[in-house]
């Protein structure tokens, strides 16, 4: 379980962005971060993945401070997805998917590395691109690989066969996906975290999605986390109307739930 | 599909690669492939020990009864440590260049233009003033001291300034470097040191001979340091926010690149003198062919660099024979056009690229 303890945070040389944040991510679970713009939604996800010191407070990995965790051995259970995938290193597919198994086997690959690489390009339908390299990517394919590098980087413990459990952190994952490779990774997300444990927490954009793939919703609004809970109690069409501040009418068709805001 | 795809040789280097290319034969450069052409450096090398101002050919090696004849006198105290020296210089200051590129995540980024090189001059300067004439060890301490504050500087001031194009950190480096130099010139000339400021900044190989290379084994010691840990530099150059959540110590990692870069910078210039370009292109081309894998990229640009130093070297020799060029008079006309073509590549393919 991740646990987030009240956590102040800023951005470096800018004003605060979290206040006393306090949050428990339910393990095994995907868990979708959604807010308007400047909620904070990317910082508390870099604050969880210790990428940004918080000014106050701290974040739980299993009951330990991630602060005081050795980098490499957070590293094993931790991945993390942001933003800026734009750049276009000279790298092949596999080859920025294989620097995922950098934290179990420190560059010497092993056949089970090797194996888990290959499952992760399959995984978000790169296999006839793996030879290709990143700067001859477009940006959707190149947020592809850097997710299967986030997935290989937790798969299975030290070299065996998956042991279960694992965070992954996402930072609007979906930002420069087609709807098929949308719907593709959601779906992959929910299966690893019942089949396997995986903790996921995404930032996503798209209510919608969160409506359809996600556990658990957290609404955030100005640095504060606003609501939290199961996702029907969040996607509803009060709470997200005050969320974003605009009209939504969240529908009901076939069981899943949709908020229509574009009217 | 398998990863045993057959590397053709050399691949043309300004090859416009198509998007629509699948382009996974073209850049696996084999260790055979990597062996090949150290094998044709190594055959180059020896090839250029016999040409120089003074007439050997390898039937008078072979001639040669004792130590003392003439001709393997030649080869141990001139020829010999020439080669070495330009080999060793070459292929460092050649990893010098990948690692700066990598470190600060700018293809533009190398000693040369980042001030490294000219901090090590000013650490020559210095310590030449203040220590008079002092052993070459106890110079190059103070330069490599000066070329690692000089460089971790330019770095700090990349943290803090934001910059929108590629283009402007090595710029900032240039700049930095251009103002460090003028202050050497100035206190060279009130100091009436400007002839010996001279060895430092044109590259020169002909005053090499034995006893006065010796310390570039020490650049060979900080090459094979960035090999052993050629992977933790290529996650540092996916940014440090990456290296991190791979678990990698990013401060760790850049403050050993440091130390790699001021001591082969330092080095390469109390011995030889600068190489105008060499960090520049040569890590360029290598990396445009085999991709920023380091454990890969490395012993390329490795080998790459020593053909470059070479080839300039022979050049230089053959030239206007029996007088020569310095090397780095020519590796500043050779490397320069090469910086062209990789800019003009890099404009037709998108900057940063």
């Amino acid at each position: 379980m991740i646990s987030v303890r009240d956590v102040c945070a800023s951005h470096p040389g800018g004003g605060r962005v979290l206040h006393d944040v306090t949050l428990d991510v339910e393990a095994g679970a995907v868990t979708a971060l959604i807010g308007p713009n400047g909620a904070g939604k990317s910082t508390l996800l870099a604050v969880m993945a210790r990428l940004l010191e918080p000014e106050q407070g701290q974040v739980l990995l299993d009951g330990r401070d991630v602060r005081r965790t050795p980098g490499a051995e957070t590293a094993r259970r931790l991945a993390v997805l942001r933003q800026d995938t734009s750049l276009a290193v000279r790298l092949t597919v596999r080859e920025l998917v294989a620097l995922g198994r950098f934290p179990h086997s420190a560059g010497r690959l092993t056949d089970v590395d090797r194996e888990l690489v290959a499952r992760a390009v399959e995984d978000v339908d790169l296999v006839d691109l793996a030879d290709r390299r990143l700067d001859r990517l477009s940006g959707g394919q190149r947020q592809r690989a850097h997710l299967a590098m986030a997935l290989c980087q937790i798969s299975g413990g030290d070299g065996s066969e998956d042991d279960g459990g694992g965070y992954l952190l996402l930072d609007e994952p979906l930002a420069a996906l087609d709807l098929k490779h949308s719907v593709r990774v959601m779906r992959l997300l929910r299966r690893r975290a019942r089949e396997r444990g995986l903790t996921v927490v995404v930032v996503v954009h798209d209510v919608n999605f969160a409506a359809a793939h996600a556990d658990r919703v957290v609404a955030m609004a100005d640095g504060r986390v606003v609501r939290s809970g199961p996702t029907a109690d969040v996607i509803t069409g009060p709470v997200l109307a005050a969320l974003y501040g605009t009209e939504v009418t969240v529908h009901e068709l076939d069981g899943q739930r949709f908020a229509a805001y574009h009217a | 599909m398998t990863t045993t795809a057959r590397a053709p040789r050399r691949p043309d280097t300004h090859a416009p690669a198509p998007a629509a290319r699948g382009s996974a034969g073209r850049r696996r450069a084999s260790p055979a492939a990597l062996a090949g052409a150290g094998a044709l450096v190594v055959v180059g090398a020896v090839a250029s020990m016999f040409v120089g101002a003074a007439d050997l050919t390898p039937a008078d090696l072979l001639a040669a009864r004792s130590l003392d004849d003439r001709a393997v006198q030649l080869v141990l105290v001139s020829r010999g440590p020439r080669l070495l020296a330009l080999l060793l210089a070459g292929s460092a200051m050649g990893v010098a260049g990948l690692l700066m590129m990598h470190l600060t995540r700018n293809r533009f980024v190398s000693p040369s233009t980042a001030g490294t090189v000219e901090w090590a001059q000013m650490g020559l300067l210095v310590a030449t003033i203040s220590l008079g004439s002092t052993s070459v060890v106890g110079k190059m301490l103070v330069a490599v001291v000066f070329a690692l504050l000089g460089t971790a500087l330019f770095l700090r001031l990349l943290r803090s300034l934001v910059l929108a194009d590629a283009l402007v950190v090595p710029l900032v480096g240039l700049m930095l470097g251009a103002v460090v130099s003028g202050v050497t010139t100035a206190v060279a000339y009130r100091a009436d040191l400007l002839q010996t400021l001279g060895q430092w900044t044109a590259g020169d190989l002909s005053g090499v001979i034995a006893g006065r290379y010796e310390l570039l084994w020490l650049v060979l010691a900080a090459t094979a340091l960035a090999w052993w840990h050629a992977d933790r530099f290529t996650v540092a150059g996916l940014g440090e926010d990456t290296a991190v959540s791979l678990g990698v110590d990013h401060g760790a990692v850049v403050r050993l690149g440091l130390v790699v870069v001021a001591v082969v910078s330092a080095v390469v210039v109390v011995v030889v003198g600068a190489i105008p370009f060499l960090g520049l292109v040569v890590p360029n081309l290598v990396t445009l062919l085999l991709g920023d894998d380091l454990r890969r990229a490395l012993p390329a640009t490795a080998v790459a660099g020593a053909a470059f130093v070479l080839a300039c070297d022979v050049v230089g020799r053959v030239m206007i024979h029996p007088y020569e060029i310095p090397v780095g008079t020519v590796a500043g006309v050779v490397g320069g056009v090469l910086f062209l073509a990789v800019l003009l590549h890099a404009r037709r393919r998108g900057l940063g690229s």
